[in-house]
């Protein structure tokens, strides 16, 4: 007879001294874990409450003494903010520390734009007293100090009128401003070195494009979104909408793909090599979106509309993944994403730059290994059960304050009902004579060369 | 890269040999059949199922890799040489021949006055509770010998069991369910638990489930507190309950021979099966659910396959079988008065002859119980326990979050503070525990079938009402066959009716007078107006 039977030496399956790693034996034969979907539904339902439960994204506020009209981060250094008010001052920011490093004073009316160089080590701001000044911009140092210094602006640049936006090109010494004509400056010149006008009407923000660093677009207060490029004399394409776009933002990974936050309360992502259809309608805002800005991972970006909240959305998201309000926040009128993806940055009429997490329950500070495991996997459940309709609804919800609420309801149900009349037209009237535009084209008037 | 001397293309290619024992391993971590994605229309959601399925398979293959590779443990077996046959060896050849680490756990327990054991052991196989007839109860750490507790209750215990580890057990005692903690103190006193004949713990819902002489199936949720469920069987006194491993749905042995499935969430069992021409003794449910082993009073042990609920086939047993029970590795033990016999790869198919056989020295078997993790079955019978080493019975490897034979302190915290986290509802208690995440079929066409299936019913019971009505015959000179005769009519045209009026409202629904007018409608003429373009209409 042959026998082999189980038998388990306890010194071979456990540690042997305290100061030893425990032994952990795996075996992934399904038979040992029965009722997974079941598990793996009660740990994703766990998951989504909790991340609720630990939702807290309001970091810090930072006060300026008047309401806050722009905002710009630095490219090379992740700590920094520079923030622009109404009155003329600017304010550069150490984040982690929470502190005003310097105060950079010198322009007389309120400061419309302002933009870092690519080094990092200044910064370019217009206003509507027909100024650009140009700062150097110190690192924050170690030793905390008292009272924020004053500062003076290396260089001034003046111009014939007042500027209403400003931004700088990514690799060159290059900037643009926007006013009543596009103009490009160089830090060398102090006249414009080119101009740009299509149309009588004026530019109101301008972007460059950050992979693609010869192109920029401008916004018009004649509804239009102009392309440029820096290396031929003319403007490229002019795409005209129904409605004013505020603001608009490149998508840092995909170099012909642009958002603009429009006067209608939505936003609208294009190619730049297709105008004729909006890629993606972006919808949630009940109000004016004013300001957006891309993450750096340009899968989601942030957007601040007049409606008193900032919203983030998914890159090809119809509608906001996550909404940021406090009661003390008024009109927000610039949003920035830090530069590695994780914060928001807002600033709003109540004078304040408040800095919020992009993830709301992410835990700030570092992380053991095993914690990024589990909040990893938490996130991997959540994934994949968030269909179901127990999960949907805690993974959904969001409270909004009431005025947004309401509005939201009340355009819920117009939008609801215009459809239902459209409907209704089409089947009373001949078949094929009312035509209906799909909604990424609606809001498009034209395009010109 | 080419070697000197190698021609590019000038070899034939070899063709790759299949691994078949590769492919059944990933087959049995893929947990599913593969997904089609070419099918789908939807970009985006053929881009993310293909990358689920890529990282799915990437997990099955490394899932079976680790499998082949790393496991530590192997089985048991017993092989006979030559002309011998295993069921022939005697426990104490068996014994005598295994390593002495194995043969320590064999032993007899000499426990003679305080009646049948009763015998069950915790997930991990390391401690064993025995519950006495007479009121004795013990819970051992048995392959140490070292008794934890022993209490004397001075009631008929019926049964014992332990909740999620160690700490506290169960007792089936003359009228209620008791509660004990390790120390042998009474923790809880369950008044609604009447009368109980058999108990069982779901480890992975935290219920406590009973069944006794008024035949109400009880669950009652341990960590909580509260009742779950209790629902009235209306099948008489039951004293046979398992539980099936793989959906956690209880199974109920009666008197008139059925078989029925129970959860928490539905007051009517969810299977009945008639199983056997008399009561049902004993019944034991393998660990995959695959198949439920039923032993009868009439002789026969039936061998069921409990996802398709067809019998596969049966034995035949002169003595009648007192207990059945399934190892983790598929062998069934059935104990009948003296004799215990273990069947190996009886489930699949019908086997000839058994693997091992064993008789209890003295007394009659009251319950068997297979020692999770280990190869060895415990016994207990009317003169105390005995335990039979059985090769080939245990899983030899465990995983250590499961169950842990050689857990410690901290570890069993902070599993029962995991196992708390996991707990799952009662009402995910279902036949088929992978439909949990699926996506049901369109709402409209289940509506569409309950309608459906609302109609039928109502024509039915219509039908039958009327006929029923129709049947009656009149006395006192008012059966006249004319008059019969017109009613009979007037029933056909009420039926009619019915129809017509479903019919009518089910067109109306789908649209369908519209499109029948739209048929008829020139070209150029508005829609509202179709009424006046129908066929027919004057």
């Amino acid at each position: 007879m042959r026998i082999k039977a189980i038998n388990r030496c306890e010194e071979e399956c456990t540690r042997e001294r305290p100061q030893d790693v425990q032994k952990v034996h795996k075996n992934l034969d399904p038979s040992l874990h029965p009722l997974e979907k079941a598990t793996e539904y009660t740990r994703a339902l766990n998951a989504a409450k909790l991340d609720r439960i630990f939702a807290k994204p309001f970091v810090a506020a930072f006060a300026h003494d008047d309401g806050i009209t722009c905002l710009a981060r630095n490219p090379q250094r992740l700590n920094s903010l520079i923030a622009g008010s109404a009155d003329g001052e600017i304010r550069l920011w150490d984040i982690p520390s929470r502190r005003c490093l310097q105060r950079l004073v010198g322009h007389t009316a309120g400061v419309k734009g302002v933009a870092a160089t690519p080094s990092g080590e200044a910064c370019v701001s217009c206003s509507t007293d027909c100024t650009v000044r140009l700062w150097r911009i110190p690192a924050a140092s170690m030793q905390p100090e008292a009272e924020p210094q004053e500062a003076q602006p290396a260089l001034e640049f003046h111009g014939p009128h007042g500027f209403r936006a400003i931004d700088h090109h990514w690799q060159g010494d290059r900037f643009a401003t926007a006013g009543a004509q596009v103009d490009v400056w160089d830090h060398a010149r102090s006249e414009p070195v080119s101009s740009f006008q299509w149309g009588a009407e004026s530019a109101l923000s301008v972007r460059f494009n950050p992979v693609e660093p010869e192109i920029f677009t401008t916004t018009g207060s004649d509804r239009s979104i102009a392309l440029y490029d820096l290396r031929s004399a003319t403007p490229i394409r002019k795409l005209i909408m129904q409605t004013r776009s505020n603001a608009l933002a490149w998508n840092p990974l995909e170099a012909f793909n642009f958002t603009v936050a429009s006067e209608d309360c939505n936003l609208y992502t294009y190619d730049m090599r297709k105008l004729n259809t909006a890629a993606c309608l972006h919808q949630d805002f009940v109000s004016a979106v004013i300001d957006l800005d891309y993450s750096p991972t340009g899968r989601e970006f942030v957007a601040g509309s007049y409606d008193r909240s900032v919203r983030m959305f998914s890159y090809n998201g119809g509608h906001s993944k996550e909404v940021l309000h406090t009661k003390r926040m008024q009109r927000v009128f610039c949003v920035r994403f830090s530069g590695d993806g994780s914060y928001i940055f807002s600033g709003s009429d109540d004078m304040n730059v408040r800095i919020w997490k992009a993830e709301a329950s992410a835990p700030l500070g570092k992380q053991l290994p095993r914690q990024k495991q589990t909040q990893a996997y938490n996130k991997a459940l959540v994934r994949r059960f968030k269909h179901l309709p127990e999960i949907n609804r805690i993974v959904r919800h969001r409270h909004v304050p009431k005025p947004i609420y309401k509005a939201a309801k009340l355009r819920r149900t117009i939008i609801d009902a215009d459809a239902r009349k459209l409907q209704n037209v089409i089947k009373h009237s001949k078949p094929g004579s009312v035509t209906v535009k799909p909604a990424r084209q609606k809001k498009i008037v034209g395009q010109e060369e | 890269m080419v070697e000197a001397g190698e021609q590019l293309g000038s070899q034939p290619r070899k063709r790759q040999k299949v691994d078949h024992d590769k492919a059944a391993r990933i087959k049995k971590f893929r947990r599913g059949d593969p997904l089609a994605t070419s099918k789908i229309p939807d970009k985006k959601l053929k881009g993310n199922l293909r990358y689920q399925e890529r990282l799915a398979n990437e997990a099955a293959e490394l899932a079976a890799k680790a499998d082949e590779w790393l496991l530590p443990g192997l089985a048991g077996a017993l092989e006979a040489d030559g002309m011998e046959r295993t069921w022939r060896f005697k426990q104490d050849e068996v014994v005598r021949e295994a390593e002495v680490g194995a043969a320590r756990k064999v032993f007899d327990l000499s426990l003679t006055e305080l009646g049948p054991y009763s015998v069950n052991f915790t997930r991990s196989g390391r401690f064993l509770a025995l519950g006495g007839r007479k009121g004795h109860l013990a819970v051992m750490d048995w392959q140490r010998g070292k008794l934890i507790t022993e209490i004397q209750v001075k009631e008929t215990t019926r049964d014992i069991q332990f909740l999620h580890n160690e700490t506290f057990f169960a007792a089936a005692q003359r009228k209620y369910v008791y509660i004990y903690d390790r120390n042998g103190v009474e923790v809880h006193c369950l008044k609604e638990h009447v009368e109980a004949n058999c108990l069982d713990f779901l480890p992975h819902h935290f219920l406590l489930c009973s069944v006794g002489h008024p035949g109400v199936l009880r669950y009652q949720d341990t960590s909580t507190g509260q009742t779950a469920a209790a629902h009235r069987t209306r099948l008489g006194p039951c004293s046979t309950m398992r539980q099936n491993p793989w959906n956690a749905v209880l199974c109920l042995g009666h008197a008139a021979g059925t078989v029925t499935m129970w959860a928490p969430n539905m007051a009517t069992p969810l299977v009945r099966l008639l199983c056997h021409r008399g009561p049902v003794k004993a019944l034991a449910i393998d660990r995959d659910g695959h198949n439920m082993v039923t032993a009868g009073a009439d002789g026969q042990v039936r061998v069921w396959d409990l996802r398709m609920l067809r019998p596969r086939h049966a034995y035949f047993s002169r003595a009648t079988p007192d207990r059945l029970d399934i190892s983790q590795r598929g062998l069934l033990a059935v104990g009948a008065a003296r004799s215990i016999q273990v069947w190996q790869g009886a489930l699949e198919h019908k086997v000839q002859s058994p693997y091992m056989r064993h008789d209890v020295y003295s007394g009659r078997l009251h319950d068997l119980a297979f020692c999770p993790y280990e190869d060895v079955l415990a016994a207990g019978h009317s003169e105390g326990l005995s335990t039979m080493l059985v090769p080939g019975a245990g899983e030899p490897n465990y995983d250590s979050r499961v169950a842990d034979p050689f857990q410690g302190r901290k570890a069993k915290r902070e599993q029962e503070v995991a196992q708390l986290l996991d707990k799952l509802q009662p009402d995910m208690i279902v036949l088929d525990p992978t439909t949990i995440g699926q996506v049901r079929k369109e709402p409209k066409q289940v509506q569409e079938e309950a309608r459906l299936a609302a109609l039928v019913a109502e024509r039915t019971e219509s039908r039958a009402a009327l006929e029923k009505q129709a049947e009656k015959k009149k006395m006192k000179g008012k059966n006249k066959p004319s008059k019969r005769h017109r009613k009979k009519q007037y029933t056909i045209i009420e039926e009619h009716k019915v129809d017509a009026k479903g019919r009518a409202q089910k067109d109306k629904e789908f649209g369908k007078t519209e499109k029948n007018a739209e048929d008829s409608l020139p070209d150029d003429a508005p829609r509202a107006l179709a009424a006046f373009y129908q066929k027919g209409r004057k």
